[in-house]
């Protein structure tokens, strides 16, 4: 199994060349939100292990809303975020980046502070980045290659259901598996379908996933009696903060929704970026800190098989700190429409959004943590517009595939590769086509 | 929570609470605004029906709503129309990613539009209903001595009356939300059960929703001078509230291929008559009659009226694959009929397990929810003659008919009612874990970016692989639409007191 990676470039943009900037960025696109998959700045498909990735202007939009607490916004400078997700090992995969695309990452990069031209490219990009504190990815293990012979797995079945539709429906559903099975077994003979195994899984992966799987409940183990005792204060002094703390989600500017909207929509899957200041003191920043870090342990070891918790439209996902954790950024890939993704957070995981975006700035009042919040419906979707930047550009490695349908058409496989199942277990698959 | 009071009937347009089937003569008056001072001189005086209950149905209706650019010309303060919906103030054809999300692309594009696209976009419609036979004269009523000064006509949307079956030759409008007009419901988190029974903030702005919250609508300072009789916002009572006995209304001029359709399905069906009426209706999800294709619900289906059990009281969650009612179905696309958490919760361990996701063993389970949240009050009337379906099967029988639905939905929350299901449920290729097909009535068939073909229908099969009917023509076509803003009847004068 190969493991997947992410990074993220982050690097702050030189107030003069911000104009350029944009001009290189939108030279990648071939119209707004719609990139270029073969540019020639950042040849994103020419990176087999890439499934997704993006560059975003990190402005914050919101960063004047601590006033209500009295404070003075911090000037931070825009930063310039790249960020991807991708198959197998780090260093291995940022190598193949900058020595495909050297020349566009210069280009785009020399328009950051202190980036110089003789900059070693792949030492300075190494050095500006961000590791996520808490990631998603759909399927741990998943990789682009599989999601393509997977792909093309299920579009070969599918043309060979609909040619042999009569005599399959005649079949036990037994049978039409053995059928199926033969099929499939003569196409990768033949060499027009590949299904290749997967690779041994890292052992250093390995190791470390065992110390985590087993190392956090430890430490909570050993924190517990710890815990227990400050849950009192923290109880008092969430409650405390959940009566006054401000809310801020005013209706979202209608030409900030304009320009979000223009990205959209132009294939099943869409990009989410957001950024905002966190509540101000330490309270709020340590909630913050441990909610993330138990939610990265639900990720890596619970919700690593198509579902995050009842959600299963989400591709990959990540919370980064910013600025010594006084700024939050989040990116989601996610299948269907902004609304419809909103609509599914608040109706089927609002405590989980509520535990991490309430400690930001201005969310929708919470009771006890996870209650309320999300579930004011248009608050929360103003809230979230108003936070979210637009993603200048987005690539997808597989366009037109849900993850619904990633995960199907894994299961397919399964099921093909399965010595015996019995006839329910054979109905239950065929049912996935 | 603000406390409630009583709705006032009176100052409600009628059409919120009657369909008005007992007045089977209608048309829809797509008006600009030619003089502003003759338009307010006519809607003042202009008698509007209201929601009061009579003893018998009238024998006419009056009915008005605006687009924002109706409420533009009307003079209507910058600041308060500020107020009204994000996609109201955008408009059905407004945006490109708008239109994409709907599926008007290809031959349903706003440019292709008889009215609705950008420049061509009504200030008002107007809403007229009379008894049979009593139309023509209702309406040179209506129009009286400002009517020419104060209007264009940009389009006159004449309706027929096909006795409650769509052109298609289903009947329809079967599924109505119960809209909760006493306000009995009470929402305490997730509804484990799928309910009819709907607040009545989903249908009506100035009124707590489904999440027991009040959708967002122009709210004015009680000071100024115009609002004076407008109600106070119940949730914010130092304000007054516009949005009150208000709701927005979508209209839509959707064309069937009525042809078209019984083609598509006689030759699937090689002209066996029985396969091609099992194909149409496996298509709609309902027996022509409007008999649903699964079994009745043995339980009680909360807000189905007895009358309409035989015909509303039913779920797909004895239906789970999809045997009985194809998962994309119609009717089982627009409205799917569940609860907030998937079936099967017994006790507070169980609906802890399914909250955090586990216990969905199957692949489609749980990927649907919450459908509460996204109902649609629907008020459309079909245009063109009938046609029945042997004459529609006929080989050289002149095409020139016209056939379709005026379709009307009323909603607080465009977007989160009928944009969500004609977006994520109608025309979404990729719903409930289906690929490459869309609605099989409204879908477009035009490819998505990765996604080339989109013009299949699956029937799933007993023995598991399910039958793929491919190539389903286009027999929907979208000819114009927008979105207007329904006021409530102290709004509408309130509307009319700007200028001069």
């Amino acid at each position: 199994m190969t493991p997947q990676s992410s990074f993220m470039v982050v690097a702050p943009i030189a107030a003069q060349r911000l104009a350029d900037l944009r001009k290189v960025l939108a030279d990648m696109n071939r119209s707004p939100g719609v990139v270029d998959p073969g540019n020639a700045l950042i040849p994103f498909e020419r990176f087999d292990r890439l499934h997704f990735a993006r560059i975003v202007i990190l402005d914050d939009l919101t960063r004047n809303d601590i006033k209500v607490y009295g404070l003075q916004p911090e000037t931070y400078p825009l930063y310039l975020a790249f960020l991807g997700d991708f198959d197998g090992d780090y260093d291995g995969f940022m190598s193949d980046v900058v020595k495909a695309s050297g020349s566009g990452l210069r280009q785009m990069f020399s328009c950051c502070e202190d980036f110089h031209p003789n900059s070693d490219l792949l030492a300075w990009m190494k050095a500006r980045n961000r590791t996520p504190d808490t990631i998603y990815v759909n399927w741990i293990g998943r990789t682009t290659r599989q999601v393509r012979e997977e792909a093309s797995l299920y579009d070969g079945l599918q043309s060979y259901v609909q040619t042999n539709q009569a005599t399959l429906a005649s079949m036990q559903s037994t049978q039409v598996h053995d059928a199926l099975k033969r099929f499939v077994a003569g196409e990768l003979k033949a060499g027009r379908l590949t299904l290749t195994p997967p690779e041994p899984t890292p052992l250093v992966w390995q190791v470390r996933n065992l110390l985590h799987l087993v190392g956090v409940p430890i430490v909570l183990l050993l924190a517990s009696p710890f815990l227990l005792l400050y849950a009192p204060f923290f109880a008092f002094q969430l409650r405390r903060r959940e009566r006054s703390d401000p809310e801020i989600a005013p209706c979202v500017e209608p030409g900030h929704a304009d320009r979000l909207a223009v990205l959209e929509d132009h294939d099943v899957t869409n990009q989410f970026s957001a950024f905002g200041t966190i509540k101000p003191g330490l309270f709020r920043r340590w909630t913050l800190v441990f909610f993330l870090w138990a939610i990265n342990y639900t990720t890596l070891h619970i919700y690593n098989r198509g579902r995050l918790a009842r959600v299963n439209t989400i591709h990959f996902a990540r919370w980064v700190f910013l600025d010594n954790k006084r700024r939050l950024f989040f990116a989601s890939n996610y299948d269907g429409s902004l609304d419809s993704y909103m609509d599914d957070f608040i109706n089927k995981v609002a405590f989980g959004l509520n535990l991490v975006f309430s400690n930001g700035i201005g969310y929708p009042t919470t009771n006890w943590l996870i209650l309320d919040g999300a579930k004011d419906e248009q608050k929360f979707k103003y809230y979230i517009r108003r936070h979210e930047l637009a993603t200048e550009v987005w690539y997808n490695a597989h366009p037109g595939l849900t993850a619904l349908d990633l995960q199907r058409n894994t299961l397919i496989r399964e099921g093909l590769q399965k010595e015996t199942m019995t006839s329910d277990e054979v109905q239950q698959w065929l049912r996935l086509f | 929570m603000a406390s409630t009071t009583p709705v006032d009937y009176s100052d409600i347009q009628g059409l919120v609470r009657f369909g008005y089937g007992k007045l089977t003569e209608a048309s829809f008056l797509l008006l600009s605004i030619r003089n502003v001072t003759a338009a307010r001189a006519w809607l003042t005086g202009a008698p509007i029906s209201n929601a009061v209950q009579l003893e018998e149905a009238p024998s006419t209706a009056l009915q008005v709503a605006f687009t924002r650019e109706g409420l533009h010309a009307l003079q209507l303060p910058e600041e308060v129309l500020a107020g009204f919906s994000a996609e109201f103030l955008s408009g059905m054809a407004g945006e490109e990613s708008r239109s994409r999300r709907l599926g008007d692309v290809g031959p349903n594009s706003p440019e292709k539009w008889t009215w609705g696209a950008p420049g061509k976009v009504p200030d008002l419609l107007v809403l007229v209903y009379a008894r049979d036979q009593m139309l023509e004269g209702f309406m040179r009523t209506i129009q009286g001595p400002q009517w020419d000064a104060a209007f264009n006509v940009i389009d006159v949307l004449p309706t027929s009356n096909l006795d409650g079956v769509e052109p298609f030759g289903f009947t329809d409008g079967l599924s109505q939300p119960k809209v909760d007009w006493e306000r009995r419901r009470k929402i305490h988190g997730d509804e484990l059960e799928y309910g009819n029974l709907t607040a009545l903030g989903e249908f009506l702005l100035g009124y707590s929703n489904e999440y027991g919250k009040y959708t967002d609508r122009p709210l004015l300072q009680i000071n100024d001078p115009f609002s004076a009789s407008l109600p106070a916002a119940e949730d914010l009572p130092e304000m007054r509230d516009l949005g009150r006995n208000g709701t927005y209304l979508v209209l839509r001029q959707l064309k069937q291929d009525v042809r078209g359709f019984w083609r598509f399905a006689d030759m699937q069906a090689n002209s066996d008559p029985e396969m091609r009426r099992k194909l149409a209706e496996s298509l709609v999800g309902r027996t022509q009659k409007g008999d649903p294709l699964v079994a009745l619900s043995t339980r009680r289906i909360g807000g189905v009226d007895p009358t309409e059990v035989s015909q509303n009281q039913f779920t797909y969650e004895g239906d789970s694959n999809g045997l009985l009612c194809p998962f994309g179905a119609h009717i089982r696309r627009a409205n799917p009929r569940n609860a907030d958490l998937p079936p099967g919760i017994t006790g507070v361990l169980s609906r802890l397990t399914h909250t955090l996701g586990f216990g969905e063993a199957n692949f489609r389970d749980d990927v649907i929810a919450s459908t509460r949240f996204h109902r649609l009050l629907r008020r459309g009337r079909e245009y063109g003659p009938g046609l029945s379906v042997e004459d529609a099967i006929k080989k050289d029988a002149p095409e020139t008919d016209d056939h379709g639905i005026h379709f009307i939905t009323l909603s607080a929350n465009i977007s989160r009612q009928f944009e969500f299901v004609q977006s994520s449920w109608m025309m979404s290729t990729k719903f409930g874990g289906l690929t490459e097909e869309s609605d099989p009535l409204l879908g477009n068939r035009e490819p998505v970016q990765g996604c080339p073909v989109t013009d299949i229908f699956s029937l799933p099969q007993k023995n598991g692989l399910r039958e793929r009917v491919a190539g389903l023509p286009q027999f929907v076509t979208v000819q114009g639409g927008a979105y207007f803003f329904l006021p409530g009847i102290r709004a509408l004068r309130y509307l009319c007191s700007f200028g001069d």
